[in-house]
């Protein structure tokens, strides 16, 4: 199976994605008598168009909401096709600044993401490789996920109060290390495991410190497994609503804030609520199209191997 | 896994240090944003902070007992667990629904499968902002739709009318998380072994019966780890009802953690809100304790 690139015709949002899933794993269908067979597959197709336009169709309606212009948006009954590419939804947001929310949004994803890995494995490595802590640390680290964001974030709000670190980049870049550590740790402790340790035992002969194994037998071999981990940390620290609400107030408001500050009591901006989310959600459908068969094993929090 | 022995022979005491000083800065971090906060909210728990008055004299359990007759707490519970008792099947169901369609040979099945993926990664208060378009009394297709169906113009108040907003929510949840279950749950199909259903099916089992006697016990050990990772964020669940109703009309689809939210940044009831962690963080443990035991998942 080619890793297709393949793009979504759902009006004017074209995502690429490949296949996630277990790509080329197919099975042939059951032995059936021929003509049944083609009317039973007939059947499933249509079945599968039917489902993927019912989910799709809340995106395709996102897509167009960006587009419309306010007389189509406010128009009755709802219009479900644009008559033309209005891209002023979007030039609003760029000329009200509004857009810089999406360049924290990225700042913070970016930089929690590179420090959450680099760290994120080096513990993965001792605790896989040198068995610190045993079972148990390793069942601690990944316990620190199970806690409600809404809960930890109380203490944290007032611990940031005092520290004078509420509303900063290093404030919440601290608080998403944090939080993405036990997936970065969990994750690749099962990439490492997969690792053959003969590797790092033949470059240990051949005179390479540990450091040098680290950089130059554990990080080439786990590149895949550390990149899907890194993807998935990208879109977790992208997506998080929780702690961008509590933390922040005007330097570091991030995209999801920014989208609720459109709902309002009687009206809402429907045009900027589209925008602004369409401008929020094509970063992530890029960076999970790069994943491909790695999704599941991420998704599923390394339940099904890759 | 390979046998503990062969992994584990000897770890040198220079590797020990190694390894102390590469989970150091993780294990510092976490005790920073894990450990700190719990201790923390234990210990102003037991006091009397509000937003008025900070007053950090031991208040025993004053805080834990106001617990037991706060109603909104209780009914905040109650929704939580309905939201909770009523997505988590409906997403297993159409998710191993949908993963038996695109199981077998089906023309165009990666581009299916690519294209079924967006709902999950979009971020759950966009997903949630995305529903409040769709159902917008007036300018949404929601109710257009509806109105084709019944015959006349529906004008439904999705997130005004109580009969209607907790289908409202589920709608946005559902249609979200499905295809997490779908994905995960189609690619544990694909790994079960065809020799073994087949078997079965000479026997002459039905499709059912194959199912739950040779699939299902195949597909368990993922499958419980999806419905855990579901399950821990529908007990958590914030963002979509806060997109789209916001806990309303009244208090009506307060989540936990929105009733949490709203006490600890809206109220400032720091002590109170502290113990109502402390009550969170318990029924989630005991949960999660009980779920991993049942499911057989502890090693």
């Amino acid at each position: 199976m080619t890793e297709a690139g393949v793009h979504a015709r759902t009006g004017t949002e074209a995502a690429a994605v490949p296949s996630p899933a277990a790509a080329g794993i197919e099975r042939p269908a059951r032995r059936l008598r021929p003509r049944r067979r083609t009317v039973v597959l007939a059947l499933r197709l249509l079945a599968a168009i039917l489902v993927t336009v019912v989910f799709l169709f809340p995106i395709y309606w996102l897509a167009i909401m960006a587009f419309k212009t306010a007389d189509e948006i406010f128009a009755y009954p709802p219009v479900w096709w644009p008559g033309s590419l209005n891209l002023s939804n979007f030039a609003v947001l760029f000329r009200d600044g509004d857009w810089e929310t999406v360049r924290n949004s990225l700042v913070l994803a970016t930089s929690s993401t590179a420090i959450a890995m680099v760290l994120g494995t080096f513990a993965a490595y001792a605790l896989e490789r040198f068995r610190i802590g045993g079972e148990n640390l390793a069942v601690w680290i990944i316990s620190q996920r199970m806690l409600p964001p809404v809960v930890i974030v109380f203490p944290i709000f007032l611990l940031y109060v005092a520290l004078g670190w509420v509303d900063t980049f290093h404030g919440m870049i601290v608080l998403y290390v944090a939080f993405s550590l036990p997936y970065v740790i969990w994750m690749m402790r099962g990439y490492i495991h997969d690792i053959p340790i003969e590797l790092e035992e033949s470059a240990e002969l051949d005179g390479c410190s540990r450091w040098q194994i680290l950089w130059r037998v554990v990080f080439p071999m786990a590149r895949t497994g550390l990149f899907a981990t890194a993807v998935f940390t990208f879109v977790f620290v992208w997506n998080d609503f929780v702690f961008a609400l509590v933390l922040t107030r005007t330097e570091v408001v991030t995209y999801t804030v920014q989208v609720t500050h459109y709902f309002g009591g009687q009206s809402n901006f429907w045009a900027k609520i589209a925008a602004m989310s369409m401008l929020g959600t094509l970063p992530v459908f890029f960076a999970v199209a790069t994943l491909q068969r790695y999704f599941v094993r991420g998704l599923s929090m390394g339940a099904v191997k890759g | 896994m390979r046998p503990a022995a062969l992994d584990a022979p000897r770890i040198r005491a220079s590797d020990r240090r190694f390894g102390l000083l590469l989970l150091a800065p993780s294990v510092l971090l976490l005790l920073l944003v894990g450990l700190f906060p719990l201790v923390y909210t234990l210990v102003v728990s037991f006091q009397q902070i509000t937003l008025f008055e900070v007053d950090t004299s031991f208040a025993g359990l004053a805080n834990y007992r106001m617990l037991l007759s706060d109603e909104r707490l209780w009914e905040s519970l109650l929704h939580t667990a309905i939201l909770f008792s009523i997505a988590l099947p409906l997403e297993l169901a159409l998710g191993l629904a949908m993963a038996q369609l695109f199981l077998e040979r089906l023309p165009g099945r990666q581009i299916f499968i690519a294209l079924l993926v967006l709902p999950t990664v979009i971020a759950p208060l966009v997903a949630g902002a995305v529903w409040r378009l769709l159902l917008d009394h007036r300018y949404g297709p929601v109710n257009q739709i509806v109105g084709w169906l019944w015959g006349e113009e529906a004008v439904l108040l999705w997130t005004v009318n109580p009969l209607l907003v907790y289908p409202a929510i589920l709608m946005a949840e559902v249609w979200q998380w499905t295809p997490f279950m779908f994905l995960i749950l189609l690619a544990a199909l694909t790994n079960v072994d065809r020799s073994l259903t087949e078997a079965a099916e000479i026997d002459g089992a039905g499709f059912w019966l194959t199912f739950r006697k040779v699939v299902l016990p195949a597909i368990w050990p993922v499958m419980a780890v999806a419905l855990l990772i579901r399950g821990l964020d529908l007990a958590r669940i914030f963002d979509v009802v806060y997109a789209l109703t916001g806990g309303g009309p009244g208090t009506m689809t307060e989540t936990i953690s929105i009733y949490t939210y709203v006490l600890g940044f809206r109220q400032f009831e720091t002590s109170y809100t502290g113990a109502i962690a402390f009550l969170v963080i318990a029924i989630l443990t005991v949960l999660v304790v009980g779920a991993v035991k049942r499911m057989g998942l502890a090693r």
